[in-house]
């Protein structure tokens, strides 16, 4: 079966050894969703067919087991993820000032990537750092106790970090 | 003397991690210092902790510490000189913080190092196992369960005997032991800490409760936000496996077990048992009818038990020191001690593990130091997304499961977040209702379109544009879903509604006929001033404005232009004076 859309090309073969060890297990879709986002870094459309066609399920269930689970990601990410703590204690604290002040200094969305592809916003369910909190955690470095200030900078020195290495 | 640097997720956040690195980076072979980790020590509010131990007696416990302070630990430890360390050492007032607590889920969190089996073995770890394997029927051990009276600790709080015994009594060879792990309410964390610092304690819990129902397998379901977990606790079965206490004829008797552990992707719903079983199986975490209920056929259809991580942290305590124990702690219809998280405006916040019984009010100040920035209490919300807010006026309410039921809010899973006079509620019933918005998988609808709709008329209310008969509208809508929703999280998604209408109704009627918010915290309906008197006319806030909407010039009192101002309160937070009014 054929990628529909024809845009994406991905290396399939990456995913062969996955599929070999999970394929007749039953019950391990998410797992080998998980492990080819691993892989390519989100599920290109490609693949989403290329697992259904091997593992026997239909690429609707699989779609839909990719589009029901947040951690599945159907675009790729820019170089840093930003994940945005919308915990209850964050909220408490002042994330959804934090959340703005991040929107308006990248001009991008919760789940947005900026035209740079350098970040990726994406707004989460509780980190678990509650006594830091505000908090977010941007390619596992977490920072805490943020202010609006605090994380424009955090962004500003992580672009500046990113212009050096180009 | 031996360095332990407390190594939870939430103290390698604060930096624990580079703690560490300095630490290992000065310390030679030669020296007489040893270096370890341990688990979550709970005060994360002191993060990153180091402790000294000579032997297994602490010495000194070091708080907030940084990689400066590397060398005079290491000059400490080796010297034994702890007037090094002073000046980062606890002070009594914070030691009371655990002093005040009773540990037994948490026992071993922050004393042994989790990723050593010798550790857990050496502070009576699998012992319990033994006991069971070699002296009791699982009949016996469902009778111990029964009688300390433990009950489910992720929320419902239903009596963990009375689920074993079902799974047990189902017809079938094939039966299945279900750890739920997926700690998805906002503001919770005991069941990460526990796995995090202590992961043999649940394999051991689980293994007994394997035994008891009759199952050879057992799965562990953990949240994929949680890598440090998944880490620890595979590392910890592969060195049970190796010591044969996990896999075929443990400890050489008949029993037989294995286990794994399953990671989540992301989905608040899979904390519900059936909805967490669908997920196991692979497919959308969509909550099934029940009954049948799990423990007639779950997992591949075949008898399931699923518990909650603390409820099974806290079974090989209860084996070890006999049900009566446990139950000598607690109140009546609650029985043994509770883990919270506890956190928002509190001074110093953390893991707390505390007998049932025990107020609210003894929590959040004597445990918890009170409010932070001295402010006033104003509510505490327990059990999240399907909890409530408590209020000032019920802050002697017990710990127990009737009586925090009787308030409207729940036990839940142990989050206690605390709010101050600057919260307001009805934005809070907003925060959690666009949670469960979203995280409702869609299959019944009145929590699919009610909670959207809900969702809706309190974004209005807090835009300013609430209407007469909106609070009326809402309760009818909390009590449909509650009666209507297929699974836990719909039929208690109106909690939070429900407990801040209830409790703050005159907050609900100051947004919708005064168009005005008390706790001055919805950006529309409040609107910055500056003091004239106050103001000194330093031009701080004039250069932040994001929007130039202040003007004035230096020394001269300055004024928002509150048709330019997006009411980002930058102003209020940078002026040194206080000179900036909310009104």
């Amino acid at each position: 079966m054929n990628c529909c859309c024809g845009l994406e090309q991905s290396d399939l073969s990456l995913l062969a050894p996955v599929l070999s060890e999970y394929k007749d297990t039953k019950g391990s879709l998410i797992t080998i969703l998980q492990k080819a986002q691993d892989i390519y870094g989100y599920l290109p459309t490609d693949v989403i067919y290329h697992v259904a066609e091997k593992t026997g399920n239909t690429p609707a269930k699989v779609m839909g087991v990719a589009t029901f689970y947040t951690q599945f990601r159907l675009q790729p990410v820019g170089k840093y993820l930003i994940m945005l703590c919308q915990g209850t204690a964050c909220h408490v604290n002042g994330s959804e000032r934090i959340e703005a002040a991040i929107c308006e200094e990248l001009g991008i969305k919760d789940g947005e990537t900026t035209a740079d592809g350098l970040f990726t916003l994406k707004c989460v369910a509780c980190l678990g750092c509650c006594s830091l909190s505000p908090v977010m955690m941007i390619n596992e470095e977490t920072y805490g106790s943020l202010t609006p200030e605090k994380a424009i900078s955090i962004l500003s020195d992580l672009r500046e970090k990113a212009g050096d290495k180009q | 003397m031996r360095i332990v640097v407390g190594s939870g997720s939430c103290g390698i956040a604060a930096g624990a991690q580079k703690v560490y690195n300095a630490l290992e980076a000065l310390l030679s072979s030669e020296s007489s210092a040893e270096l370890g980790v341990t688990g979550c020590i709970g005060m994360c509010y002191l993060e990153p902790i180091v402790d000294l131990y000579e032997g297994s007696d602490l010495k000194a416990r070091l708080v907030k510490v940084s990689e400066k302070d590397a060398e005079n630990i290491v000059k400490a430890a080796e010297s034994g000189d702890l007037s090094l360390v002073e000046g980062i050492t606890i002070t009594a007032e914070d030691e009371t913080f655990l002093s005040q607590q009773t540990r037994i889920a948490l026992r071993h969190c922050g004393v042994i190092d989790p990723t050593q089996i010798e550790d857990y073995i050496s502070a009576d770890g699998y012992k319990a196992i033994e006991k069971v394997l070699k002296e009791m029927t699982p009949e016996e051990v469902i009778e111990v369960i029964k009688t300390s009276g433990l009950a489910g600790r992720g929320g419902a709080g239903f009596p963990t005997w009375f689920k074993w015994n079902a799974a047990r009594q189902s017809k079938g060879d094939e039966k299945y032991l279900i750890c739920n792990a997926d700690e998805g309410d906002p503001g919770a964390f005991m069941d990460r800490a526990v796995i995090e610092s202590d992961p043999h304690n649940l394999i051991e819990g689980m293994l007994i409760g394997a035994y008891a129902i009759g199952a050879k397998e057992a799965v562990v379901y953990v949240r994929a936000e949680y890598p440090l977990a998944i880490k620890r606790l595979e590392n910890a079965i592969a060195q049970a496996k190796a010591k044969g206490l996990l896999g075929q004829n443990i400890l050489g008797t008949d029993f037989s077990c294995e286990m794994r552990i399953k990671a989540g992707a992301g989905a608040f719903v899979c904390g519900e048992e059936t909805a967490l079983i669908e997920s196991l199986e692979g497919s959308r975490g969509m909550p099934r009818l029940k009954p049948p209920f799990p423990a007639q056929c779950g997992y591949w259809q075949k008898p399931s038990n699923i518990n909650n991580v603390e409820t099974f942290a806290n079974v090989p305590w209860i084996l070890l020191n006999g049900g009566e124990a446990f139950a000598a702690m607690g109140t009546e219809n609650s029985k043994g001690t509770k883990v919270f998280a506890l956190t928002g405006k509190i001074k110093k916040g953390g893991l707390v593990e505390i007998p049932m019984g025990m107020t609210l009010r003894e929590v959040i100040y004597n445990i918890g130091g009170g409010i932070k920035d001295n402010k006033e209490f104003k509510a505490v919300q327990m059990g999240g997304p399907s909890g409530g807010c408590i209020p000032k006026e019920l802050l002697d309410t017990v710990i127990d499961y009737k009586a925090l039921g009787a308030t409207g809010a729940i036990m839940g899973s142990g989050g206690m977040v605390v709010m101050d006079e600057s919260t307001c509620m009805v934005s809070m019933a907003k925060f959690f209702l666009d949670f469960t918005a979203k995280e409702s998988c869609g299959k019944c609808v009145p929590c699919r379109i009610g909670t959207k709709r809900m969702l809706e008329i309190l974004t209005r209310i807090t835009k300013g544009e609430g209407k007469e008969g909106d609070v009326e509208l809402l309760e009818e809508l909390c009590e449909a879903i509650k009666d209507g929703a297929l699974c836990g999280l719909g039929q208690t998604a109106p909690n939070p509604v429900l407990t801040t209408i209830r409790y703050f109704r005159d907050e609900y009627e100051a947004h919708i006929s005064e168009k005005k918010c008390p706790a001055h915290e919805c950006a529309d309906l409040i609107s910055y001033e500056i003091d004239k008197e106050t103001c000194r006319g330093c031009t701080l806030c004039a250069k932040k404005c994001p929007v130039s909407a202040i003007e004035g010039s230096l020394k001269n009192p300055h004024i928002i232009d509150n048709n330019k101002c997006i009411k980002c309160g930058q102003c209020k937070t940078v002026c040194k004076f206080g000179a900036v009014k909310t009104i």
